[in-house]
């Protein structure tokens, strides 16, 4: 379906964004981002809405252009058709056009890329093919999601673009999606996907970006993001604390002190065994919201939280 | 004409012909008119018939271009698959001018029933050469309003663009003197009708299927609408792919 990587060479940079700056009117988009994505690489572009994700996608699927730096599919620009005959894009959630048929939908996609997979095997890679005769509009969410996800596929591409592909899809299709999407990268394939979900960038990636307010904040691999983002949140009244294991951060307010901690069942075991006198200790797990607003705040620490529960916490290394 | 063109067409035609009202829109609505207007008056005087029949055809260009383009155009700009397409591995060459042929396609269709009706249902006669200049004429006169759908579509959100063709469409019937015959429109109609796009445009089609001489005001005025409504529908198309897609 794709070409191999020769392994020994270092991966070919198939998208290239370089110093890429973005402006709607009074307000910047994207903040002079710089992101190479090597041949074979799944990455995963976490943030919350707004963030700058669809921005960064536009730009590289040719359909913005920058207000300054540069963007390039396989060293071309995005704006020239030639470019991006060797990518794949989803329509948005919706964004079918309802009047066709599915099958009709994969032929008016394949008929733009030289050498398109045959109809019969898009439609039953995605298990569409009972579907084929039925007009888009008439289809679940679930079965829109799957051709659409499977319209990406369809001219053959060394490198697709996933914009939410599981938004309020059900595990089942959720898997089936997954499915498709690692064996595409087993073939050698690059997937650059957005999500809101951590799972899915976690179960498909192994690297991830993370974004907000049109800066690239982190990009590390998924592990790395995935320590600094799994932690549990540990909060409880007391006059000190002994030394605890597993901790991320600490921060004190109004006399309650927030414990950040890789994990919280061994931390308040320890808390227990020192005999340190403390009430009113509640736990939760730190949601990716709350990741990307600790990421945030350690990378622009000068820029005050929303709330004391939110405060900056000292010694956050992002 | 490339492939892309003809896939670009094949999928356009189908998605119109796939929503019934929006041939309703641009072929029964001419057709009715002929059955309800030209038919009961001017059955038996076969001049009337013709100018009449002209007229009509002149009327089905008009409201097709108007809201083919106007409200086709701006509905499917608020579509995501407009944008979805615009990714894939063609200019924006093959996508208008598959816009452009679904266009015609569809004045054509809403043509034939127009000049069916006058056949057979009324005394209206021309010549073959005079039906072959028609064809031509209708292909003029509709540019202008291929141009204003464009301009509306690409300038206006959906529902405005709906609301614009509607409230432009029959104005400019009227008073461009297509719902009475060439000297006996009102003489408000006949004071305001040379300078409107429609008069000028009936003016061809008069001429192309019976002996008319065109008014040279009229033409002269089609002319410059025509140009008026080109660099109108540049600028909004222009704009759009500025706002969208700069």
């Amino acid at each position: 379906m794709t070409q191999g990587i020769n392994p020994g060479e270092p991966p070919e940079t198939v998208a290239q964004v370089r110093n890429v700056t973005r402006r709607f009117g009074g307000t910047v988009a994207l903040h002079g981002v710089d992101l190479a994505v090597g041949a074979g690489e799944v990455v995963g572009l976490l943030g919350p809405n707004g963030a700058g994700k669809s921005t960064l996608l536009n730009l590289l699927v040719g359909l913005r252009r920058p207000t300054s730096g540069t963007v390039e599919l396989f060293g071309g620009s995005p704006l020239e058709p030639a470019s991006r005959r060797l990518i794949g894009v989803t329509p948005q959630e919706t964004g079918l056009a309802p009047t066709l048929r599915v099958g009709e939908c994969v032929d008016y996609v394949a008929r733009h890329y030289p050498n398109p997979l045959p109809r019969s095997e898009v439609l039953a890679r995605f298990g569409l093919e009972k579907l084929a005769r039925r007009q888009t509009g008439g289809l679940s969410g679930g079965q829109q999601r799957r051709l659409a996800v499977a319209l990406a596929f369809v001219g053959r591409p060394r490198l697709v673009f996933l914009d939410e592909p599981t938004t309020g899809l059900d595990v089942e299709i959720r898997h089936v999606l997954w499915d498709a999407i690692r064996d595409f990268h087993a073939e050698g394939g690059t997937v650059l996907l957005t999500s809101h979900y951590l799972d899915e960038v976690e179960a498909l990636a192994q690297r991830a970006v993370v974004i907000d307010n049109g800066r690239i904040l982190a990009d590390d691999s998924v592990d790395a993001i995935r320590a600094l983002v799994g932690v549990h949140r540990v909060s409880l009244t007391a006059a000190t604390l002994p030394p605890l294991p597993n901790v991320v951060a600490t921060s004190e307010s109004d006399g309650r002190i927030d414990v950040l901690t890789t994990d919280s069942d061994e931390l308040v075991r320890a808390l227990v065994r020192s005999g340190v006198a403390f009430r009113d200790l509640t736990t939760r797990p730190t949601t990716l919201e709350e990741a990307f607003l600790h990421i945030t705040t350690a990378a622009s620490p000068a820029v005050p939280a929303a709330s004391p529960a939110d405060r900056p916490l000292t010694g956050a290394n992002a | 004409m490339t492939t892309l063109t003809l896939t670009h067409t094949r999928f356009h035609v189908l998605e119109t012909v796939r929503v019934p009202m929006a041939l309703i829109g641009s072929v029964f609505f001419p057709a009715a008119s002929m059955l309800f207007f030209v038919v009961p008056f001017g059955a038996n005087d076969g001049v009337a018939a013709t100018y009449a029949t002209a007229s009509m055809a002149t009327f089905a260009i008009m409201t097709s271009n108007l809201f083919g383009y106007g409200v086709g155009v701006s509905a499917d700009r608020a579509l995501p698959w407009d944008s979805y397409s615009r990714t894939l591995p063609a200019g924006p060459g093959p996508r208008f001018a598959g816009r452009i042929l679904t266009g015609s396609v569809m004045t054509v269709a809403s043509l034939l029933p127009v000049v069916l009706i006058a056949a057979l249902l009324t005394d209206a006669t021309t010549t073959v050469a005079g039906l072959a200049l028609g064809t031509g004429a209708a292909l003029v006169a509709a540019v202008p309003f291929t141009l204003m759908g464009l301009a509306i579509g690409y300038g206006m959100p959906m529902k405005a663009a709906l609301a614009v063709s509607q409230i432009l469409f029959f104005p400019l019937a009227f008073l461009g003197g297509l719902m009475s015959s060439p000297t006996e429109a009102p003489a408000f109609v006949q004071t305001v009708a040379p300078y409107l796009p429609t008069r000028g445009a009936a003016e061809l089609m008069w001429a192309a299927v019976t002996d008319h001489s065109p008014n040279p005001t009229a033409l002269l005025m089609l002319g410059v609408w025509t140009v008026a409504l080109a660099a109108l529908a540049v600028l909004a198309y222009r704009r759009d792919e500025g706002r969208r897609f700069r």
